[in-house]
């Protein structure tokens, strides 16, 4: 007789735009379960959700159409955790400089494009020692910084004036995007952050990796 | 800089970031705020759109920096510029102007009518048309972050974007496909750049995202484009040219996101207003159409 298996559980990306394929592609390394969120039944059996990096307004627009908005912030209270990048980050944020806050899920303060236009776009390398042993790849591209940190979050980088990673019990925030590298840290620790189990090891070498890998998750029809 | 310069991924990846959005033609601030409103990802900041364009005639150049800078302060979105065919000072000058973009677009009147901007000479991302796979590749292979379909600009008719998006896929599907001795071949007859032609074979798509342009006009031309495969829209006269421009931007973003829900795109596609009006391919004389600019 066929038993009934509880639904594995998976991690969400917010599938309305933006880098949504890149972080498919980084789970799929990581062989966790992974879904496109687009619609609210696609939260079924969603232990974490990443919103992705793109661009905040046009996300915050799709998100409310449909009231997704609130439906994020009603799993949120049940015990859904969430991972910013970028955009994302912007959307979590309590405050955002100059503007309205959007979810206003995190205790933190954000200023959105604080670096200036494509051309200040810019890759380093730093040393995450809770993260990673060896040096990861950070990418930052039109990206926000993270002012301040309120009460219970705390800081996992911090460059210069600014925050580049942090997170409080259930929210990660990320200004850059590690779903642009062949690095699987933070992706790692964001699925343990959802209480999945997830092995060390398995990092990908540059050579195995190349920044076009998300095109076998956007094939022509 | 040379074909996989850290600079060029960077590049591409910001056009990444802009997949599955719709990228708006705009002349002044005040459309520059509507587009953003809508739920753009980014605009272009052009002087008249190609419809205009089309009617008035005369050449066609890069915009005034002055008009490109306001729009720029105007909104937090990226700002996308367009630089005639071959011009190369007019993108040293958009560089300059730190503008997220160029367009290299044959919507302007072409400065060079043999060659296009050697793109690894700069910084600053390109995105180029394309109407057919080898099109693409040459543009890849000069540089480009990003293509996009020619389409017919200002017609407000998608017919020739999705025979140029069909043709790419078509010929993605040929290369993919085919023994590998005969690759040197099929790039020869195409005129491909064999190292990008390795790229498309070894991805089944190009490496680069690609998005749908020319003629997009409602948010059933959007949906459409993306069933064929595009990972973006560019709207051109689509939409300050028809009667209710902020909704008809709104309905346009929300097809695109939701372009496999039938259910979706009709909800959006009603009371729009009037669209822009179209223009049928064959009554534009042959010299007239945009897609021919450059090869």
């Amino acid at each position: 007789m066929r038993q009934e298996t509880p639904v594995a559980p998976t991690i969400g990306v917010l599938d309305l735009q933006g880098g949504v394929v890149e972080h498919l592609e980084h789970l799929a390394a990581l062989g966790i379960p992974a879904r496109r969120v687009k619609l609210a039944k696609d939260f079924e059996g969603v232990a974490g959700l990443i919103i992705p990096g793109g661009e905040s307004t046009t996300l915050s627009r799709l998100l409310q159409r449909d009231g997704l908005d609130r439906e994020i912030e009603e799993r949120f209270r049940a015990g859904l955790k969430l991972w910013g990048t970028c955009a994302g980050a912007i959307l979590l944020a309590r405050e955002v400089i100059g503007e309205a806050a959007f979810l206003g899920l995190m205790d933190i303060s954000v200023q959105r494009n604080a670096f200036g236009s494509q051309l200040d776009s810019f890759n380093r390398t730093v040393d995450i020692p809770a993260l990673h042993e060896t040096s990861v790849p950070l990418t930052f591209i039109r990206a926000p910084k993270i002012l301040s940190l309120g009460e219970g979050v705390s800081s996992l980088l911090q460059i210069d004036d600014y925050h580049a990673a942090a997170e409080d019990p259930k929210i990660l925030v990320t200004v850059f995007h590690p779903e642009l590298t062949p690095n699987l840290a933070f992706h790692r620790h964001f699925v343990r952050k959802c209480g999945i189990p997830v092995q060390d090891g398995g990092e990908r070498s540059d050579d195995r990796w190349r920044a076009n890998s998300w095109v076998s998750f956007a094939p022509i029809p | 800089m040379t074909l996989s310069s850290e600079r060029l991924v960077l590049n591409a990846q910001l056009a990444q970031m802009l997949k599955g959005g719709v990228i708006m033609d705009v002349t002044t601030p005040e459309q520059a705020l509507i587009a953003q409103e809508a739920g753009a990802v980014a605009v272009m900041a052009l002087e008249r759109v190609p419809a205009d364009i089309r009617k008035e005639g005369g050449v066609a150049r890069m915009s005034d920096p002055d008009m490109i800078r306001e729009i720029k302060e105007a909104v937090s979105i990226p700002v996308m510029a367009k630089v005639r065919i071959g011009h190369f000072v007019e993108a040293q000058l958009l560089e300059a102007l730190k503008i997220d973009y160029i367009d290299e677009s044959e919507v302007l009147t072409p400065a060079d009518e043999e060659c296009h901007i050697d793109k690894t000479q700069f910084s600053i991302p390109f995105v180029c048309g394309a109407r057919n796979l080898g099109e693409a590749c040459r543009r890849i292979a000069e540089g480009a972050a990003m293509i996009r379909t020619k389409g017919e600009a200002g017609t407000g008719n998608v017919v020739e974007a999705v025979r140029h998006m069909r043709t790419m896929n078509r010929e993605i599907r040929v290369l993919r496909d085919m023994p590998s001795e005969e690759v040197t071949v099929f790039c020869r007859d195409n005129g491909i750049p064999n190292e990008v032609a390795l790229k498309v074979r070894e991805a089944g798509r190009l490496p680069v995202v690609n998005f749908a342009a020319g003629g997009i006009a409602t948010p059933a031309d959007a949906a459409l484009m993306m069933q064929l495969g595009c990972d973006g829209v560019f709207v051109g006269s689509g939409i300050f040219k028809s009667g209710d421009p902020a909704k008809r931007a709104a309905a346009i973003v929300q097809a695109t996101t939701y372009a496999d829900d039938p259910a979706k795109v009709l909800e959006v596609s009603a009371g729009l207003g009037e669209p822009m009006v179209g223009i049928e391919i064959p009554t534009i004389p042959e010299e007239e159409r945009l897609a021919q600019r450059g090869w």
